[in-house]
């Protein structure tokens, strides 16, 4: 069973600004993201405006405020997907799932987030859909990818 | 300790540690900066303070580098010049392009840079920022595509409100300064105070404009439009118009008001003395029966936002007076409204105040009467001198008229409403006299003038010792109440006024003003308080008046049902 935001803010008793990114880490591992309710949760007991925590988790880019579709999409962004066309490989996702990057679709199955180097640039240029890396992918085999998704739910 | 620099050739003292840029502006050189604010850690974002120290070669920010032993400084040469140049067409390349409609046309930081560092053509472009406009609130418009990142607004919400509304958003280019997931300013913690418009360098932050309504109100044969104007607006309004802080232009003003067009003139001073007749007969009321102590003015309507969101502890403590404005609306459009023999629904009641605030305010629903808001639209400072301008009218052409009676004659107390520790001098005048029976031997109580962020005094009436404090600035507010939540108890009265100096530093008041303009205004407040005759609430004819024909006496049911509110918690995105 997940663990509630108040059972993870007792693990960290008397906790001062310091423990911010931690926690907040924390909250998104166990929910998928981070809530409305999580951010305010979190400023009430770090005595943090819930502005400032909002600041600083939209700074990172680990950090999501949606939950995650059923098939969550990482687009490498790193020099050698770039190199190889990794920003039409986004433009593309984003128009065929009419969403952007960090948001979910509507019906809830796709999500996009965008990444760094995942250390496959061999297969540059290479998405990871729920932790399988697809490699060297086009627009027409992204177009394929996406349908077979679709297809199995 | 002394040491000596070269500025410009010249070799010049300064003290160790002192800041650059306060050492330029003595030797009479103007940098130009941006993101810096006096008294505030300076943040160093913008870089239009650049100069270069020849010692080592570098740019440095004047805002936020201190005098150094054998610094060489030039503080115009080409490459400095050159340097600040780009950084303005930078900001520039991605601003909207729109000044002729902008709220801040000529009265803009980013125009005048741009002007002075001699920009005349579009060196640089790139995509302009494209983001919502927030209209949500009530009190201040948002426009996060004109805003260039100083984080001056930031600043004052989170140092001198301790609110912060706002913080930046997102990083590099996507950066953009907003609430709490970037949602309308309305569901944020935001107490409409404005203080951050009077930071704003550029169009980002201005008040929502009732200009429209007001027209139409005018306009309309069926309506009487009414007027009332804060005790702050009389000394502010000059600078408006090029005349020197502090000039008194109430009877120009009362001249400029009707040839506008407004059927009736009142002034809401007059409500603030109804105000102390009403808030120290509550403070007597509690000093008796020993509750709810210390009692807590209700005048500022940020002040009073900001309680129900972060102090819902203290309100029980807080004065269930409206505040003038509110008073004198809710007079007008029953009292005057009978007595004048108009329907309340047809009395339009304008009111012109230093404060964005006050336009929520007026927006409460407590504030209503049978569906009927006691206010119908609000003016800052700055809109009503637009509105004179667009009326074509010279206020310094014209001759000095009264005010319209009944609700036009006024105390010199109420009249201090409009600085910082002014309602606490004018309650405890009145306080004073109705427990002793006596006028005070010395009307001025000194230790709560002046425009410090907190004051206060021991003040004794007969045999009973009385606390008092006052406090500008929540920041101040907020140390305050702390103490207290501590268990400090020698208090029975707090004035806590929301904006720096009280309402003669509001945030709708004229822009790009210093703090000697509101030191100005401030003397300008004292002066009227050293020569008029009335100085006491409780002599104000026309407030005797109202409670001999109307309200009967202070907290009486009458004034219960029309000059007292509630506060209620506020849930909202702390």
């Amino acid at each position: 069973m997940k663990a509630t935001d108040a059972e993870i803010l007792s693990t960290y008793p008397n906790a001062g600004k310091e423990s911010l990114i931690p926690i907040l880490q924390e909250i998104q591992e166990n929910t998928g993201f981070l809530s409305e309710e999580s951010i305010v949760h979190v400023g009430k007991h770090l005595h943090v405006p819930t502005s400032r925590i909002y600041g600083v988790a939209t700074f990172y880019n680990q950090f999501r405020f949606e939950p995650k579709g059923k098939y969550h999409i990482q687009v490498c962004r790193g020099t050698a997907c770039h190199v190889l066309g990794s920003s039409s490989v986004l433009d593309f996702l984003e128009k065929e799932l009419k969403i952007k990057a960090g948001q979910t679709s509507r019906d809830g199955l796709f999500s996009i987030e965008v990444v760094a180097c995942i250390g496959a640039c061999g297969l540059a240029p290479v998405i990871c859909v729920n932790k399988t890396f697809h490699a060297k992918v086009t627009v027409d085999s992204l177009k394929h990818i996406i349908d077979e998704y679709r297809d199995a739910s | 300790m002394k040491l000596t620099i070269t500025i410009n050739n010249k070799p010049v003292k300064a003290e160790k540690g002192e800041l650059l840029l306060d050492v330029l502006e003595r030797e009479g050189i103007r940098v130009p900066t941006l993101c810096y604010m006096k008294d505030f850690l300076p943040s160093g974002a913008c870089r239009m303070c650049v100069v270069e120290n020849e010692q080592t070669g570098k740019l440095i920010t004047a805002c936020s580098y201190t005098v150094d032993h054998g610094m060489n400084i030039k503080s115009h040469s080409a490459r400095v010049i050159e340097a600040r140049k780009t950084i303005v067409e930078l900001l520039l390349s991605n601003h909207p392009d729109d000044c002729l409609y902008c709220v801040r046309n000529g009265n803009c930081d980013l125009q005048d840079l741009a002007r002075e560092h001699c920009i005349t053509e579009r060196r640089i472009s790139g995509e302009k920022n494209r983001h919502h406009l927030d209209l949500s609130s009530a009190s201040i418009v948002r426009d996060p595509a004109k805003c260039i990142l100083c984080g001056r607004c930031v600043k004052v919400c989170s140092e001198v409100m301790e609110v912060s509304a706002i913080d930046f958003i997102n990083r590099g280019s996507q950066t953009l300064i907003g609430p709490t997931f970037n949602k309308g300013l309305n569901t944020s913690s935001c107490i409409n105070c404005g203080q951050c418009i009077m930071v704003c360098p550029t169009g980002a932050l201005s008040e929502k404009n009732h200009f429209a309504e007001i027209r139409d109100a005018l306009n309309d044969p069926a309506k009487t439009v009414v007027v009332q104007y804060a005790p702050a607006i009389s000394v502010t309004l000059a600078e408006e118009f090029g005349m020197a802080a502090g000039t008194d232009v109430n009877g120009l003003m009362n001249a400029a008001l009707r040839k506008i067009g407004f059927d009736r003139i009142f002034d809401t001073t007059f409500a603030a003395d109804l105000t102390i007749m009403e808030e120290s007969a509550e403070l007597i009321e509690r000093i008796t029966q020993g509750e709810d102590l210390p009692l807590i003015t209700s005048c500022c309507p940020g002040w009073i936002k900001y309680a129900e969101e972060f102090a819902c502890d203290f309100l029980p403590n807080i004065s269930s007076c409206k505040s003038p404005q509110q008073m004198l609306g809710a007079v007008l459009k029953s009292y005057y409204a009978d007595i004048s023999g108009i329907e309340p629904e047809n009395l339009y009641v304008v009111a012109i105040m230093p404060c964005t605030a006050k336009k929520f305010e007026g927006q409460r629903e407590e504030m209503t009467q049978k569906g009927i808001s006691d206010i119908d639209a609000v003016l800052t400072t700055r809109e009503l001198a637009d509105f004179i301008r667009l009326f074509g009218i010279s206020i310094d052409k014209l001759e000095a008229e009264t005010a319209d009676s009944p609700h036009g004659i006024r105390s010199s107390a109420g009249k201090l409403f409009g600085v910082s520790g002014g309602v606490m001098e004018a309650a405890l005048r009145t306080a004073y006299f109705k427990l002793t029976n006596k006028e005070m031997k010395q009307f001025r109580i000194q230790q709560v003038r002046g425009c410090i962020g907190r004051k206060e005094a021991k003040i004794q009436i007969g045999d009973l010792q009385l606390g008092v404090a006052v406090v500008n600035g929540l920041a101040n507010a907020k140390k305050l109440l702390d103490e207290i939540r501590n268990g400090r108890n020698d208090l029975h009265f707090i004035e806590v006024m929301a904006c720096p100096g009280g309402c003669i530093g509001g945030g709708g008041q004229p822009l790009r003003k210093n703090s000697e303009s509101i030191i100005k205004r401030m003397e300008a407040l004292y002066q009227i308080d050293e020569t008029e005759t009335i100085n006491v609430s409780h002599k104000n004819p026309e407030v005797l008046a109202l409670y001999q024909n109307f309200l009967e006496k202070p907290l009486s049911r009458k004034s219960h049902k029309l000059l007292h509110t509630t506060y209620c918690q506020r849930d909202v995105l702390l």
